[in-house]
């Protein structure tokens, strides 16, 4: 049964984590994320969620889930900004470990200066650590997306995040479709772990390793990365089907770019002011069209590049900086464009940080820019 | 994939009884079976003295493939049975 | 009964500790106490890193190590997800050092006894960071020579009193609280044994000499372990919700000097003004424990 419910996106996320059934749920709570353990919590004291660890920090939080799923049990996290920075050993502790958990990271800028407000520099600079990134346009995909990231953890066994914007889409309000566990349970079934703590059959696990064999380590998760692009991709086709509901093909949305000239490339909320801005200026005659990158890791090079072949050009819109080199997705855009044939020109945008408006006209202001054809570096 | 784990007592593999310069020497005549040398061992290579009944024990028999000469099991010996003596290869 | 698994004890032969490491024989006699339904958590440190080299590990029981600072945290997850899943008879010990318990990983050991996770903490307690070359920790005792307390013109060890942990562990009004020393195996397990008989946190201080980092003999661990006690430097206790015992009392204490004279390393240049500072605060601390006692007398 799907349930309608008018409500904000931090709890709908909630409700669609209490849909996949998980067996430990730890959290600490941080603003613009707050609201998913707070109504975990309220889940839990309805009895409706079996088990919610209060813990004191978010280093405690992801280090709970580890045990939790190295102990067999799905396991799920959300956190925010800071606190995401403070899990940044256990965040490289779960993918090296191969560790199935799901965290739900309601973007927020990085200190200093303090802010709460909405970016992507937390989940952005965990790029490096092995985990699927899934980054969503509105709350309704969150809550679709949540099933399908622990059922790609669970095949793949990568540690999935699923990046929602803070407050932008964490307070929003809208109606929504909720699963309920009933109807999750016919598409993500029982966790079992190849390996796990059971006396029955004990194992030692997160050993350390020698120069020998450390690297032989890192390779095989960068490879399985590689490979869970078509998971991610099955997963997405296989839950379109029974909801009725897809995006893009679950590694990219492309709106309105078959006839498109020049396109933007963005991530999260702010495509649909793209979207909007687009539709608008299409009015006018203008040959514009938005992609959204949803996988943003592993990063879907070679299907980035096809979309981008035979675009006059293309700017990257970001939320984010590599601080002393250039917009982080703007050089992973960069680079599947490397040895490409009919390559646009590509331009990169640093904005919205820390929840710096992004408006109508700074939308129409970047395309009037790309659409000169020179190669723009701006920050807005 | 590749899991940083590893099967249960797979250390057995390697023989730290190669470390050790000194090496003990059981005296069964002195010895009175208290089980002392096998509690403290750091390595719990000692055997003889975990059965229950006084009778079923055995002076230490001192497991010398792993055995890394520390000389705990002399030291705390409450009648000196055992001596470590310098091993020579 | 000794806990063996095929002649074995569950902490297994071709570990790398040094000879004569007071922290192995730690770790066998809680194994055998403990038995096989036992899942350890294991912090970062000596412990982590002479039993599980990758592909080989010295746990017959399941193990886990994940970070320095996290064991309490891990554990915590290790022994929901269990019970979650309809196991409530496994058991859950972490072992860390000093550093993490002490430490690094002070936090998230607070925050698991303020939840009273259902788990057994044990600190085997070497008085420094040993794993990573001796570097002090809040648990390295007054005067002691570390790396990073060294001795010099300026500065003359460490320059402050050892952390109080099993204070402040048991102010947490936890079902059981604990310290020993590995001089007393069977006081170890059976301290062990009755905090595993609980629900509830769970805490054990070992006292565990290290030979290469204080400097002694490599047949001396034990004698040390136990001089600790005789000198009055290591309280024997049990705090059971607050309710306080102390469980060895030497009849009549030794001088400390005796105890700081078997540690050449760590304390050769104590002078003996350094050495009755020492004295005066352990005399001080009992007379408290007299006081204590009182509080508690039946």
């Amino acid at each position: 049964m799907v349930v309608k419910k008018t409500t904000e996106g931090s709890t709908a996320a909630a409700e669609a984590v209490c849909a996949c059934d998980p067996d430990v749920v730890a959290c600490y709570p941080i603003t613009p994320s707050s609201h998913v353990a707070e109504h975990l919590a309220d889940l839990y004291a309805e009895g409706k969620l079996r088990d919610y660890i209060p813990v004191e920090q978010e280093f405690s939080s992801l280090s709970a889930i580890i045990g939790a799923s190295a102990a067999g049990g799905r396991a799920f996290t959300a956190t925010s900004s800071q606190g995401l920075a403070l899990m940044h050993e256990p965040v490289f502790a779960a993918a090296g470990m191969r560790l199935p958990v799901v965290m739900v990271i309601g973007n927020r800028s990085l200190s200093a200066p303090l802010s709460i407000w909405n970016d992507w520099q937390d989940s952005i600079s965990a790029r490096d650590s092995g985990w699927i990134q899934l980054y969503c346009e509105q709350n309704q995909e969150v809550v679709d997306t949540v099933p399908q990231a622990f059922k790609i953890a669970e095949e793949t066994m990568i540690p999935v995040m699923v990046c929602m914007d803070g407050f932008f889409l964490t307070h929003a309000v809208e109606p929504l479709e909720i699963p309920e566990k009933n109807e999750v349970n016919q598409f993500l079934p029982k966790l079992e772990m190849k390996e796990k703590l059971d006396a029955s059959n004990p194992i030692s696990m997160g050993e350390y390793a020698l120069p020998t064999h450390y690297q032989d380590f890192r390779k095989d998760l960068f490879d399985d990365m590689m490979k869970s692009a078509d998971v991610i991709k099955r997963v997405a086709a296989e839950y379109a089907k029974i909801v009725g509901r897809e995006y893009g093909d679950g590694w990219l949305e492309q709106y309105k770019c078959e006839d498109a000239e020049h396109v933007l490339i963005s991530m999260g909320s702010v495509v649909g002011n793209i979207k909007e801005a687009i539709d608008k200026l299409r009015e006018k005659g203008e040959k514009y069209g938005v992609i959204r990158i949803k996988m943003y890791r592993p990063f879907p090079k070679e299907a980035m590049r096809k979309a981008l072949e035979g675009k006059k050009t293309a700017g990257v819109f970001e939320k984010a900086i590599d601080m002393g080199a250039a917009g982080p997705v703007y050089e992973d855009v960069a680079e599947s464009l490397l040895d490409a044939e009919n390559a646009p020109k590509l331009s990169s945008f640093i904005g919205g940080m820390a929840g710096r408006d992004i408006k109508f006209e700074d939308i129409e202001s970047m395309f009037a820019k790309i659409k000169d054809g020179n190669k723009h570096v701006e920050w807005l | 994939m590749l899991l940083p784990n590893a099967k249960p007592g797979t250390s057995k593999e390697n023989k730290t009884g190669a470390w050790r310069t000194f090496v003990p020497e059981v005296d069964n005549e002195k010895c009175i079976k208290c089980g002392k040398c096998q509690m403290f061992c750091p390595e719990g290579c000692i055997r003889g003295l975990e059965a229950q009944k006084m009778e079923d024990k055995t002076p230490p028999k001192i497991n010398l493939d792993y055995c890394k000469g520390c000389g705990i099991c002399a030291a705390e010996c409450p009648v000196k049975a055992i001596a470590m003596k310098q091993e020579e290869k | 009964m000794i806990e063996m698994k095929n002649g074995d004890y569950l902490f297994a032969q071709g570990h790398t500790a040094c000879a004569g490491c007071g922290m192995a024989i730690t770790v066998r006699h809680v194994l055998e106490a403990a038995g096989e339904d036992t899942i350890v958590v294991n912090a970062t440190g000596c412990l982590e890193i002479v039993s599980s080299a990758y592909p080989k590990s010295a746990w017959e029981v399941p193990y886990i190590h994940c970070l320095f600072e996290n064991a309490a945290s891990v554990a915590t997850g290790v022994v929901h997800s269990l019970r979650a899943q309809g196991n409530d008879h496994t058991k859950v010990i972490v072992l860390g050092g000093d550093g993490s318990s002490y430490d690094i990983g002070f936090g998230a050991l607070s925050g698991m006894l303020e939840r009273n996770e259902d788990v057994l903490y044990i600190c085997y307690d070497n008085e420094a960071y040993m794993n990573t070359g001796n570097q002090r920790s809040g648990a390295t005792p007054f005067g002691a020579w570390t790396t990073t307390s060294p001795v010099g013109e300026a500065h003359k060890g460490k320059e402050q009193w050892k952390k109080p942990l099993i204070d402040i562990v048991a102010a947490h009004d936890i079902p059981y609280a604990a310290t020993s020393s590995i001089a007393y195996p069977m006081d170890v397990q059976a301290k062990v044994k009755k905090a595993l008989s609980k629900k509830g946190s769970k805490v054990l201080i070992v006292y565990a000499p290290c030979v290469p980092g204080w400097g002694i003999a490599s047949d001396k661990t034990i004698e040390v372990a136990r001089l600790v006690v005789e000198t009055g430097l290591w309280k024997m206790l049990e705090i059971e919700h607050g309710k306080r015992k102390v469980t060895m009392k030497p009849s009549q204490f030794k001088p400390v000097s005796e105890y700081i004279a078997t540690q050449r390393r760590r304390f050769k240049h104590l002078t003996p003004e350094m050495t009755e500072h020492i004295q005066k605060l352990v005399d001080k601390s009992w007379e408290k424990e007299e006081k204590l006692a009182e509080c508690f007398k039946e």
